[in-house]
């Protein structure tokens, strides 16, 4: 896309946003509310001399795009909650094969069919343990359209840098909301955009699972003569199966200790009036923004109150929410799950405003709801 | 060195032979099939960097593990559409699908059907052995009518695929079905469909003489051969309901169809990129 402002919804910004950090890969089912990316690449992907193709079910989704990221293209899907679900055998596979791929979840009010066009939080346990197994991936959650489109050349850069698959979260209401953005020229995104490290040794020669020092294998393509074998069986650095204790330690403990290790380099959070702040309120994504909006409510009441965002969802960004002996208020719109998250880590009090779905919060809720626990 | 010595050893390369022995009993019919398809791919030359193979889970589903090319032994069901990402992604590679019954057809099922009307450039060697053989020997969406199988102790109430009948029906190019007897038909039949275009098919029948045979009284692997050679008849123009199987009935093989000229799935996208251009 030409450089410029826009006016897009989430949605079209996450498809931009791919498309910009060099996705030429899309399989997709439609599902509300995430069809419209779907759309969007349909149209845009064919321009740049991408493929785009709608397969028969979400699970036949995810398995082509970890087929066609082998070819070395950047690959994408997107679904919502019914879709997610569905995907999620497969997300273990790439998460065990590692395989960079990027999958967008525009969560709604759930369980099951549930709210399919209004907004829900429930999905945020899934993405990091929706795959059988005991694994890490990398999941962000924008808060606004320009965040969507700038944090997609992210999601692509830690698929590729890190090898597993991101699950990009968006909700029902980003998804569909329309918003100013800037485009940055291709050019400037190009500098910041990661490609995954090819192997540096001939084949023959090289281990396709053989980590570097960063944990990370190099990852040839297919037709390049590396002969490469891929299995979600447990597997030794050959590729090869190896269903012993031993392999099982070592494949495992690496996945996770790939993305546990590299943390911190991953770790996006923002912070408003945290500083003094003697209650910080926790949300993510559109929630926020009305959190923030209470925040000011609140501060204008001479309350010490701050709003913590993660964007980077998982992995859970612990030592953000350690540093302030503070108490915590998590506002999210299920009935508690980064709330447990932030137990684990808080060493204040920690309360939980939930909302099962169909809305965010009003900022005077969320007013009402600091209040309450600053009394 | 004999022409004979020379396709073995390039049948070899194309094994990944530091990985044998592999898993299956002796005397299964998968490894049969297995020697086949890579002889036709010797003999049709095709160059190893440029062959994909994939496959799902199961007994078959460990065929990916031993082939010295870009191989991906992916989830139950799903190798069709992981070979459908790879071959779209990479239209110039030849992808081949290398599965069983079970995998293809119940828990893959609808992926097949899908990707078959798609026509996508794909080469689906099907191993009908009858049964879930890695689970131990439960029914499955080709167990004849009637078949023992530990899941159905008084006989196989349900109903099978008909496999090439499905495949034509949904417009696949090439359709063909053989037995692990019909050694040299099926490696031609391989060799011919290497050369066509779209969604190709070959069911081959084959035998699973530990968890089938046993408890169909034909315990041995040589019992189930024999059963294969008396009862089939090559019959390339059979009619649907002749290429029906039934329990120790008569196995119709042949090719059944073979069509060219009919656009695959990645070709009509090319056109699509064209126009999108424009
Ligand atoms: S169980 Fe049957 S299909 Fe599986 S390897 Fe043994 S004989 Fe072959």
């Amino acid at each position: 896309m030409n450089a410029g402002r826009y006016f897009w919804s989430g949605d079209i910004a996450a498809a931009e946003g791919a498309i910009a950090a060099g996705c030429r890969f899309y399989a997709g089912y439609p599902i509300t509310p995430s069809s419209e990316i779907a759309e969007r690449m349909a149209l845009r992907l064919p321009q740049v001399g991408g493929r785009f193709i709608e397969m028969e079910d979400e699970i036949g989704s995810i398995a082509a795009i970890i087929g066609a990221s082998w070819t070395g293209v950047k690959a994408m899907t997107a679904t919502a909650g019914p879709g997610i679900s569905l995907m999620n055998e497969n997300i273990g596979l790439a998460v065990m094969t590692e395989v960079p791929i990027v999958i967008v979840n525009a969560m709604r009010g759930a369980p099951s069919t549930g709210l399919p066009t209004l907004i829900g939080q429930g999905d945020i346990m899934q993405a990091k343990w929706g795959s059988h197994g005991s694994y890490e991936i990398i999941s962000i959650y924008p808060s606004n359209v320009q965040e969507t489109f700038d944090l997609m050349i992210d999601a692509f850069n830690y698929a590729e840098r890190y090898r597993v698959p991101v699950i990009f979260l968006l909700d029902a209401l980003l998804a569909h909301m329309y918003e100013k953005l800037d485009v940055p020229p291709q050019e400037e995104i190009d500098k910041r955009v990661i490609n995954r490290k090819k192997p540096t040794k001939p084949p023959g020669e090289t281990l396709i699972y053989q980590p570097d020092e960063d944990l990370v294998p190099p990852m040839p393509a297919v037709g390049e003569g590396y002969k490469i074998h891929a299995t979600g069986l447990t597997h030794n650095e050959k590729g090869h199966p190896e269903l012993t204790v031993d392999a099982q330690e070592k494949l495992v403990k690496r996945l996770n200790d790939k993305i546990r290790k590299h943390a911190r380099e991953i770790w996006k959070v923002e912070e408003y009036l945290t500083d003094d702040a003697k209650l910080i309120v926790f949300a993510a994504g559109s929630e926020a923004r009305a959190v923030r909006t209470a925040v000011d409510m609140a501060r204008k009441e001479g309350l010490k109150v701050g709003l913590m965002r993660p964007i980077t969802v998982w992995p859970f960004p612990h030592e953000y929410v350690e540093k302030y002996a503070v108490d915590y208020l998590v506002s999210e719109i299920n009935y508690g799950q980064m709330y447990h998250m932030v137990r684990e880590y808080a060493s204040g009090r920690v309360e939980l405003f939930p909302g099962m779905g169909g809305e965010i919060h009003t900022p005077q809720q969320v007013l009402r709801a600091i209040r309450r626990m600053i009394e | 060195m004999s022409m004979m010595e020379d396709i073995r050893l390039k049948v070899e390369s194309l094994l990944r032979t530091e990985r044998l022995p592999h898993v299956w009993c002796s005397g299964c019919g998968i490894g049969i099939t297995l020697n086949a398809f890579l002889r036709a791919v010797v003999r049709a030359n095709i160059d190893p960097n440029q062959l994909a193979v994939v496959s799902g889970i199961g007994c078959t589903g460990r065929a990916a593990g031993y082939v010295n090319v870009d191989s991906f032994h992916t989830t139950h069901g799903r190798a069709i559409p992981f070979a459908v990402g790879l071959k779209f992604a990479r239209p110039d590679m030849h992808v081949v699908v290398f599965s069983g019954d079970g995998d293809l057809f119940a828990i893959g099922g609808n992926h097949f059907v899908n990707a078959a009307r798609r026509n996508h450039d794909i080469l689906v060697i099907a191993v009908n052995n009858f049964i879930y053989g890695m689970t131990g020997g439960q029914h499955g969406p080709t167990t004849p009518t009637g078949a023992f199988t530990t899941t159905t102790p008084y006989g196989n109430p349900d109903r099978p695929f008909n496999i090439p009948h499905l495949a034509i029906s949904l417009g696949a190019p090439y359709a063909a079905r053989w037995t692990t007897h019909h050694l040299m038909q099926l490696q031609n039949s391989i060799y011919t469909a290497l050369h066509r275009k779209g969604f190709r098919v070959i069911e081959v029948i084959s035998q699973c003489p530990t968890v089938y045979g046993r408890r169909n009284s034909m315990r041995d692997p040589l019992t189930m051969m024999e059963y294969f050679k008396k009862n089939s008849i090559i019959k390339h123009d059979a009619t649907f309901e002749e290429m029906e199987l039934t329990y120790n009935g008569k196995i119709v093989v042949g090719v059944f169809r073979d069509v060219q000229g009919i656009p695959t799935y990645e070709e009509r996208y090319e056109d699509i990129i064209r126009r999108a251009k424009k």
